[in-house]
This record gives structure tokens, sequence and C-alpha cells, in this order.
């Protein structure tokens, strides 16, 4: 106990007892405040999505009741926009460009990390630029050269950026979980005759962890992003969750059961994701910090 | 580590296997886009051939910077920017380091209080937008009712939609929504912090506030550096939360207009405003000097710095 404690016990006066309180609860108070400010937004979303439009505006706190209940934002969705078509190009993009993205880091990081060659630093200084410098900044260039390439309009064209988007930060990563991989493992594959090719293929289970953190993270950008749609690829076919959603709630900012079902809809997909991996997505990012 | 081969192969071919794929993907698609933007900067479209484009050197830079309609839009995009990142450094990052610093004292409880607060973050600004904007209208009602539950109803005005309140509400928004980023970097720094230090301190007669401040937060320099650089590239880059809640023009009466807004505006044209490529260009190369500046600044401060190994 230290001594302005002792002094402060000395006291024993009923403010005392106020801050010793507050210093004990403080803390949780504090965070059920700020989860409140975090949740409130999205529940108020939430709930309205299912009322019919009189208990939106007369009880926008509560949640919907036998009598108010109404899925008419979700028709009124459902006739006049294709979120079904959104969540498959989404879907298909982040799928795509994940897989491509993980296979090519993997093996560029195996290369950078576990061979001494002429250039090595220089590689991978280049590749941790784009780390720090976003792809957004050329944007003129990218658009010019899917002009080039006729692929305006296309979900090629996102995959292609989503690649080379997420592929410094994961080049980054994963070379320092491939340098922990004792040498002894590789050598013994290299004395029984595996090719480099193989001994790869070989380390790669031995990264999972990696991966599945490197996968969830470039996705929830890649799922959110709203740029590379309507700069590259914004006509209807394409259109991604994220920009459609966009686009529907600005043409029907006055339909607010509308508005609503549509925010939900958009919502509800990622915050699943998330609760079933929060877990493993928090331990990665701990966990992988302190050993880097 | 090390693998050096001993005996010499005639060309490592596995190693073109292995990084080409990375390599020209990155460079076709990032750097020489990159580069071609920044040289597109140095061109402006030929009048005659819309195809063409001719050499004008710093002509687009100076139009930037002293056009007498032109400039004040631009320095009026990056002053705003300014205030947007001022207000991310003073309210989101000591936010996030105090909600870090309670969470971190361990506990199932806050576990869960991890999960929830980390939410937003997984939104895109594009349903953070309009979430806001809805609980914001005036039209719902909603956040003066919660106003009038304080007996502060009287102070709700239509934050979005005035002047001098636009940009300062969209910040604290992009605040709301970030927070979740700075908070999990701090808290992941501050698990890290051998219990024997804090303890050392605490045997020595140092409170709670003495040994946050100069025990704890010495040992977490470099993540508040990391924070603040990564605030500063994330903000100078921003664009789709202002796009979502304010259009394109980033009302009122450009306000809310930041370098990524006008970069939009400049180069696919807005209502009466042509599209000018090169110009667009421009406001792009601009945001590049910006970002590197940053990112050189921080790069020779975290040279200095001391990172401690525990």
């Amino acid at each position: 106990m230290t001594a302005t404690e002792l002094n402060k016990k000395k006291g024993a006066s009923v403010s005392y007892r106020i801050i010793s309180w507050l210093r004990s609860a403080g803390p949780i108070l504090f965070l059920i405040f700020w989860s409140i400010i975090a949740l409130f937004p999205i529940y108020i979303i939430l709930v309205n999505a299912f009322k019919n439009r009189n208990a939106i505006f007369k009880y926008p706190f509560n949640i919907p009741n036998a009598e108010t209940f109404s899925l008419i934002g979700f028709e009124t969705v459902n006739k006049r926009a294709n979120f079904a078509r959104y969540f498959t190009n989404s879907i298909v993009v982040t799928v795509v460009s994940l897989a491509i993205t993980l296979l090519i880091a993997t093996m560029a990081s195996f290369a950078l990390s576990r061979y001494k060659f002429k250039g090595a630093t220089l590689l991978s200084l280049i590749f941790s630029i784009g780390i720090m410098i976003p792809i957004r900044l050329a944007t003129v260039g990218i658009l010019r050269l899917m002009v080039n390439w006729s692929l305006t309009n296309t979900l090629l064209s996102l995959i292609i950026v989503y690649i080379a988007q997420s592929l410094p930060m994961a080049i980054f990563i994963l070379s320092s979980f491939m340098k922990q991989i004792p040498q002894e493992l590789i050598d013994a594959a290299r004395v029984d005759g595996a090719s480099e090719y193989r001994i790869y293929w070989m380390i790669l289970p031995l990264i999972r962890p990696a991966l599945g953190a490197i996968g969830i993270f470039s996705m929830i950008p890649i799922w959110n992003d709203l740029w590379w749609p309507l700069i590259l690829a914004p006509s209807a076919e394409t259109a991604t969750v994220t920009l459609g959603a966009q686009q529907f709630l600005g043409q029907y900012m006055t339909d607010w059961n509308a508005v609503l079902a549509s925010l939900t809809m958009s919502i509800i997909p990622i915050l699943i994701f998330y609760l079933i991996f929060s877990k493993q997505m928090i331990k990665s990012i701990t966990s992988g910090a302190i050993k880097s | 580590m090390n693998a050096t081969r001993k005996v010499r192969k005639p060309f490592p071919w596995h190693l073109v296997v292995f990084i080409a794929p990375a390599l020209i993907i990155y460079v076709i698609v990032m750097v020489i886009p990159l580069l071609d933007s920044l040289t597109l900067s140095f061109f402006t479209e030929d009048p005659n051939n819309a195809r063409n484009t001719i050499f004008v050197g710093i002509q687009n830079y100076k139009y930037l910077f002293t056009d007498k309609y032109y400039a004040p839009i631009f320095w009026g995009a990056f002053k705003n920017n300014i205030v947007f990142f001022l207000i991310h450094m003073l309210v989101q990052n000591p936010i996030g380091l105090l909600l870090a610093s309670v969470l971190c004292k361990g506990g199932k409880i806050r576990n869960f209080f991890r999960t929830v607060l980390f939410i937003p973050t997984i939104l895109s600004f594009v349903l953070v937008g309009f979430v806001w904007k809805l609980i914001l209208s005036p039209v719902w009602g909603v956040s003066k009712t919660i106003l009038n539950i304080f007996g502060l109803g009287g102070l709700f005005r239509p934050w979005l939609g005035l002047e001098e309140t636009a940009l300062i509400t969209c910040s604290l928004i992009s605040v709301w929504q970030y927070i979740g980023t700075p908070m999990i970097l701090f808290y992941t720094a501050l698990i890290a912090i051998p219990d024997e230090l804090t303890e050392a301190a605490y045997v020595d007669g140092a409170n709670a506030w003495q040994i946050f401040w100069r025990v704890k937060f010495p040992l977490i320099l470099p993540t508040v550096g990391l924070v603040a650089m990564m605030t500063f590239v994330g903000n100078f880059n921003a664009f789709d939360l202002i796009y979502t809640m304010q259009g394109a023009l980033a009302g009122p009466n450009l306000s809310t207009d930041i370098m990524g807004t006008l970069f939009y505006r400049t180069f696919f044209g807005q209502q009466q405003q042509m599209p000018n490529q090169t110009l667009g260009a421009t406001i792009a190369a601009m945001q590049f000097i910006i970002i590197l500046i940053g990112v050189v600044i921080y790069m020779i401060w975290q040279k200095r710095t001391t990172t401690y190994e525990y």
C-alpha cells in the first residue's frame, strides 16, 4: 500500500469511499458506456428494419412486437434491387482474390525469407512500400490500365486490384511466420531428396494459423470497399454489396422501410462472420504482433 | 534462416517461380500505375485530340496552387483534411488508448467487451455513413429524443447540414467507426509489457497514474507512432464516408471536402464541372506527396526511437 493511500484511509471519509468505488467500478462503467455508443446505432437499425413505417417514427427504440412487426422493407428491397446478385459478386471477388493472394504471397514470402540471394532485401523493401502507400493513389493509372485491357465493368478488374492491394501486407506477415520454421525440418526434407517446390508445399500446413488471420484481415477491406467497384465496375451486373447498397440507399433515401431493410441485409452477414471468427481474429493480431 | 547453398547451382529457377507471380502483379497493378499517374500530372489533355496529352511541366501544380477559382477549393480541401486528421488524433487515439488500458486488466468479461467494441470497425463506411445519417436526421428525430432524456433537446441541430458542424460531425463518425484499430493495437502493446516491470514500479511507490505515464507509455511509444502514422495515411486517403454522407460535392458548400472527394470530383467531373484526368492526377500526386512525407517522418522517428524487447 502506498503512502498516499494510507493517508486517504486515515480520512476514511465518504468521499474516499466514492473514489475507491469509482476506482474499481470506473473501468467497467467506461467499457459499458462505450459499448452502448458502439452498439446503439447498429441496434436501432436492426430493430427498426422489422417494423412498419408508423412504428419506426413513433417507437424507434422499441423492439418490434406483433402489432408493429412488418417485412415491407425487405419486400421492397427484393423487388427493386438485386441483392442476391450483389452478394454473389462480393463473394466471388472476395474468395477468388483472397485465394490467389494467399497462394502467391506464400510463395513469395517463402522465397524471400528462406533463401539468401542478391536482391532479397531490395525486393522485401519494394513490397513493404505497398503496406504504407495506399493503392488508391494509383487510381488514375489503374483505370487507364483497365481501360486498355478492356476490363472495366468486370469482376476480374476488381480481383486483380484486390490481389495487388492485399499482397504487401500478406507477404510481410507471412515472412515473419516463415522465418520461425526450424531449418532442420527443411534440411531433412532436402536430404530426403525433396525438390524446393515440394518443401514449399510441405511448409504450408505449418503456417495455417497465419493464413487464416491474413485471410480474415484482407477480407474485411475487400468486402467493405466502395472505391474500386465505384471506379472500375459500377454497372448493375458487377456491383458488389457495398456499392449496390450505396446506390440503392441513395435512390430510396425517403423509403425508410427499404433503407433500414437494405442496411440490415448488408450488416448481418459481416456481423455473423465477425462473431464466428472474432476470437481467432483478435488472438491472431495480439499473438502475431508479439512475434514480429 | 540460413539457407546459403554450399554447392552453386546453375540458376535458382525456383526463386523466379516463387517470386515472379507476386512481383509481376504488384509491379503492373500498383507500381507502374502509380508512376503513370504521377507522370500524368505533368501533362494536359490535347484540346484537338482527347486521346493525346501534351507535356506542360509544373503547369497543373501552378494551377492547383494559384488559380483564382481552383486554388481556394484545393487549399480548402487540404485544410479540411488536416482538421479531419487532428480530430482523429485528439479524439480517436486517446480514447482508443484509454479503452485499451482498461481492457488489458484481463478477465473474461473484458474479452466480451473487446469483441463488442471492435464491431463498428468491421462495418463498411457506406453502412456507417447511412446509419448515422438516419440517426442524425431531424425527420426521424432519434438523436433529439436521446438528448431530451438528458434535458439537452434544445442543443439539437441538423449537424450534417450546417457548414460549421458538418466536418466535425463526419470526423467524429469516422472516429466512432475506426476506434477499434488503435484500441486493439494499444491493447496488444500493453499486454506484452511484463508484469515484473509494473510490479517493480508499484513496489517503489508509484501510483497507477505514474506507472502508466512513466513505465507503460514509454514502452508502447513505438505503437503510438505506428497508430499516428496509420491515422495520417488513412485520413489523407479517406473518401468513402464523406462521399456516402455528403455526396461527391462534399456539402454543405464544400465544408466537408477532403483530398479524396476533391480528387474524385476533379477526375470524374460532377454536375457543371468537366472531368479533368490530368488535374485529377495532380491532386492524387499531392496526396501521394503528403502521405510520403508522413511515412518518411515516421520512419526517421522510428529509427531514433528505442524499441524494447522483453
